[in-house]
C-alpha cells in the first residue's frame, strides 16, 4: 500500500511552527539560509522515506495551484 | 629500462593470409586487443572457435586507464584461465574515506560478503590487466587453441555482405584482404568500424577536464580510496588518491572546464598541484598525466548483422564507478557462448540479438550510475550545488545523508531483467538475488568454490533435489552439479540459492547468469527453458 501525501491541515500548532521555521534562518545570509533549507529538505525527506509520498510532494510543489 | 608499456607483445609478422589469392576466410575476426578483444579471443578460442584478433599496435596500452577491477571482472578472468595472476598482483582494497573540505566527513568499509573466492575489487593497472590476457592466450595457442594475435594490423574497411563480413586491413608491408563470418569490433571509444558503418554515437559530455596522474612514491597513505570534494589544495573541485601496485598511485584532480589544456599538462603546472595535495616533503615522480574530458553515451544497437560491437565502441561511461572495462568483460562474457552456438549450428542466429537486448540494457544501467556520480562530484547548476553541499555536511554527523553521497557507485554485474532468454521465476520463495537473469553468487564448499563448477556450459545445479546427471536438448548439453544444504556449514549456499524454499533446481548459462529456476525437477519445464535459453523457442 502506497500512503497518500497529506495535503489537508496536519500540523498541530501551525502558527508556532512556521514562527519556528523563519526563527531558524534568522540572522542568516542568503548562502547561509539557503544551506539551511537544503538540509532540511534532506532531512525531512529521510523521515518520510517513501519515494511515492516524496514524488507526490514534488508535484504538488511544482504546481501549488494543483492540477 | 623497459617498462611494460614499451616492449612489443605482438610484433607484426607476415601471415600467409597476405599472399593468400583468394582472401583467406575465418571464423571470428576480432578488432582490437584491449581488454575486451582479448577477452572475447581467450573465450572463444578456448573453446574452440577458430578467433583471429588483428590491432593496429603491438602493445599494451599506454597512459592512465583502467585501475580498478571488479569481482565479476575477476570471475570472468577465472573462467577464461586467468584470474590468479590478476588478483595476485592487483592490491586489495575496502575502506573509502570522503573529505569534504578541509575535514574528514566518514569512511566506508565495502564490507566483501564471505563466502567469494574473489575480492569485491582490485587495483591493478590496465597494463597489467591486458599483459596477463595476452600471456593467457599465449597459453591456450600454445596448446592448441585456434587462437592467433595479429599486431600492426589495421582495418581500413568492412562490409557486410550478408552471409560474411570483408575485411581490408593495412600493414607495414601493405594491405590484404580477409573475409570473416562474423566481426567483433572491439576497437574502443573512438571506433573506426562504428565510422565506417555510419552508425551513431550519442550521449552526453560533461562539460569538465579532469587531470589524471599516475604518480610513482613511496608514501605511507595507506591502502583506501579517499575522495575529496571541495578540498583546500583544489577549491571548488573534487580529488581522489587510490594506490595500485608497484608504489604507483592515481591521482583526479577536477580543473573544470574554461582552462587550457596544454598548459595545465606541464609538469612545472602540474607538480606544484601534485605538492600541494601531498604535502611538500612527498618526493614523487610522474609515471602519467593527462587531461580527460568525460562522456556517456551508446550505439543504438550493438548488433549489426555480422558486425558485433563490444566493450568501448558499444559504450562509454565516465570513470566515477569503474564501469568501463569491466562493463566491456560483462559484453564479451555474455557473447561468447552464444556466438560459439550459433557457429556450431546450434542454436539460431536469433540468439545474437539476445546480446543486444541484455547488454544494452547493461549498458544503460552503467551510464545511468556513471552520469549520476559525475552530476554529483560536478553538480550542473547553482542549486544541485546547495543540495550536493548539504549532503556532503550532513553525512558528518547523520548516517542517512551517507548513501546519498555519490563520488562512484562501483561496478556491479546486470541482471538481466525482462531478458528474451529467461524463464518465469517458477521458485517464488527464493532469493531475489538469484532470479532469472541474475549472475550467480558465489559459494565456498569447503576448499572449492561455487563458481568454479560453473561456465562455459549449461548447468543444472540441483540443491536439495533429484534430477538426472545430464540431459540434451535442441542440440545443447546440460550436465547437472548436485549440491546439497549440507555442502555449505555456513548457510550461504541456501541464503543465496534456497531462501525459503526446501529445495531448488537451476538452469545455469554457460556466462554464470540464471537462466530458469524451479522447486524441482520438472522435465518439460526445464526442457522449455532450455529452448528458451538458447533462442529456440520465443515467446
Ligand atoms: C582515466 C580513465 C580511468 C579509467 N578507469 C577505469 C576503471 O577503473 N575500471 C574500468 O573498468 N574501466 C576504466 N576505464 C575505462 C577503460 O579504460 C576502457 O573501458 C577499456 O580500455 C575499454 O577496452 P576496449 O578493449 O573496449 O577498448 P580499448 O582498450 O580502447 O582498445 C581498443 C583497441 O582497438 C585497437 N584499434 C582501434 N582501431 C583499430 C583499427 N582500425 N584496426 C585495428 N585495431 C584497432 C586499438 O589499437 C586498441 O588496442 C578508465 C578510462 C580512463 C580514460
Amino acid at each position: 500500500m502506497t500512503a497518500d501525501l497529506i495535503l489537508t491541515p496536519n500540523m498541530d500548532r501551525p502558527d508556532d511552527i512556521y514562527a519556528d521555521l523563519l526563527a531558524a534562518h534568522e540572522g542568516l545570509s542568503k548562502d547561509d539560509s539557503d544551506a539551511l533549507n537544503a538540509r532540511l529538505i534532506l532531512i525531512l525527506m529521510n523521515h518520510i522515506g517513501q519515494r511515492s509520498v516524496l514524488a507526490q510532494a514534488l508535484a504538488a510543489a511544482r504546481a501549488p495551484t494543483g492540477s | 629500462m623497459n617498462k611494460i608499456f614499451e616492449v612489443p607483445l605482438y610484433p607484426y609478422t607476415r601471415s600467409a593470409d597476405q599472399d593468400a589469392v583468394t582472401p583467406a576466410h575465418h571464423r571470428v575476426v576480432i578488432v582490437g586487443a584491449g581488454p575486451v578483444g582479448l577477452a572475447a579471443a581467450i573465450d572463444l578460442a578456448q573453446q574452440g572457435i577458430e578467433a583471429l584478433v588483428v590491432d593496429e599496435n603491438d602493445k599494451v596500452s599506454f597512459g592512465s586507464r583502467a585501475i580498478c577491477f571488479a569481482k565479476r571482472t575477476i570471475e570472468i578472468a577465472d573462467r577464461l584461465g586467468c584470474g590468479t595472476p590478476l588478483v595476485d598482483k592487483g592490491v586489495q582494497w575496502n575502506i573509502g574515506k570522503v573529505f569534504f573540505d578541509d575535514r574528514k566527513v566518514y569512511d566506508f568499509n565495502l564490507l566483501p560478503e564471505d563466502g567469494h573466492k574473489r575480492p569485491a575489487f582490485i587495483n591493478l593497472q590496465q597494463y597489467y590487466f591486458e599483459d596477463y590476457l595476452v600471456k593467457r592466450a599465449r597459453e591456450i595457442e600454445a596448446a592448441g587453441a585456434p587462437l592467433e594475435l595479429r599486431g600492426g594490423n589495421k582495418v581500413t574497411a568492412v562490409s557486410d555482405r550478408g552471409d560474411h563480413v570483408d575485411l581490408q586491413i593495412d600493414t607495414p608491408e601493405g594491405p590484404y584482404t580477409i573475409t570473416a563470418d562474423y566481426i567483433i569490433a572491439c576497437d574502443g571509444a573512438a571506433s573506426p568500424i562504428r565510422s565506417m558503418m555510419g552508425l551513431d554515437f550519442v550521449g552526453r559530455v560533461f562539460e569538465d577536464n579532469f587531470l589524471i596522474a599516475d604518480v610513482i612514491m613511496e608514501a605511507d597513505f595507506p591502502t583506501e580510496r579517499w575522495f575529496w570534494f571541495d578540498p583546500p589544495f583544489n577549491k571548488g573541485q573534487s580529488a581522489l588518491l587510490h594506490k595500485q601496485p608497484d608504489g604507483v598511485w592515481r591521482i583526479d584532480l577536477q580543473l573544470g572546464w574554461d582552462i587550457d589544456k596544454a598548459e595545465e599538462k606541464k609538469p612545472e603546472n602540474v607538480i606544484p598541484r601534485l605538492k600541494a595535495m601531498l604535502g611538500d616533503d612527498v618526493e614523487f615522480s610522474l609515471e602519467w598525466v593527462s587531461i580527460y574530458t568525460f562522456q556517456c553515451r551508446r550505439m543504438e544497437r550493438f548488433r549489426h548483422n555480422r558486425v558485433i560491437f563490444a566493450g568501448d565502441s558499444a559504450h562509454q561511461v565516465s570513470p566515477f564507478g569503474a564501469r568501463g572495462a569491466n562493463s566491456g568483460l560483462q559484453d564479451t562474457d555474455n557473447l561468447a557462448w552464444k556466438l560459439k552456438l550459433v557457429l556450431e549450428g546450434r542454436a539460431p542466429e536469433a540468439l545474437l540479438d539476445s546480446y543486444d537486448a541484455e547488454r544494452v540494457h547493461g549498458a544503460d544501467e552503467n551510464i545511468l550510475n556513471s552520469s549520476r556520480s559525475t552530476d554529483f562530484i560536478t553538480p550542473k547548476s547553482a542549486i544541485s550545488r546547495i543540495f550536493r553541499d548539504a549532503v556532503l555536511d550532513l553525512s558528518e554527523h547523520h548516517a542517512f545523508a551517507r548513501p546519498l553521497v555519490n563520488s562512484g557507485r562501483l561496478s556491479m554485474p546486470c541482471t538481466y531483467d525482462g531478458s528474451p532468454l529467461n524463464s518465469p521465476d517458477a521458485l517464488a520463495s527464493g532469493p531475489a538475488r538469484t532470479r532469472p537473469g541474475s549472475p550467480c553468487p558465489d559459494v565456498a564448499l569447503g576448499n572449492a568454490f561455487l563458481l568454479d563448477g560453473l561456465g562455459d556450459r549449461f548447468t543444472l545445479l540441483t540443491v536439495n533435489a533429484e534430477a538426472p546427471d545430464s540431459l540434451t536438448e535442441g542440440g545443447i548439453d546440460v550436465a547437472r552439479l548436485a549440491l546439497t544444504s549440507k555442502d555449505d556449514a555456513t548457510g550461504a549456499l541456501a541464503a543465496r540459492y534456497l531462501g525459503d524454499a526446501p529445495a531448488a533446481v537451476y538452469l545455469i548459462r554457460p556466462d554464470q547468469h540464471v537462466a530458469a529456476r524451479f522447486p524441482d525437477y520438472d522435465e518439460d519445464a526445464i526442457r522449455a527453458a532450455i529452448r528458451r535459453a538458447t533462442g529456440q523457442e520465443m515467446h
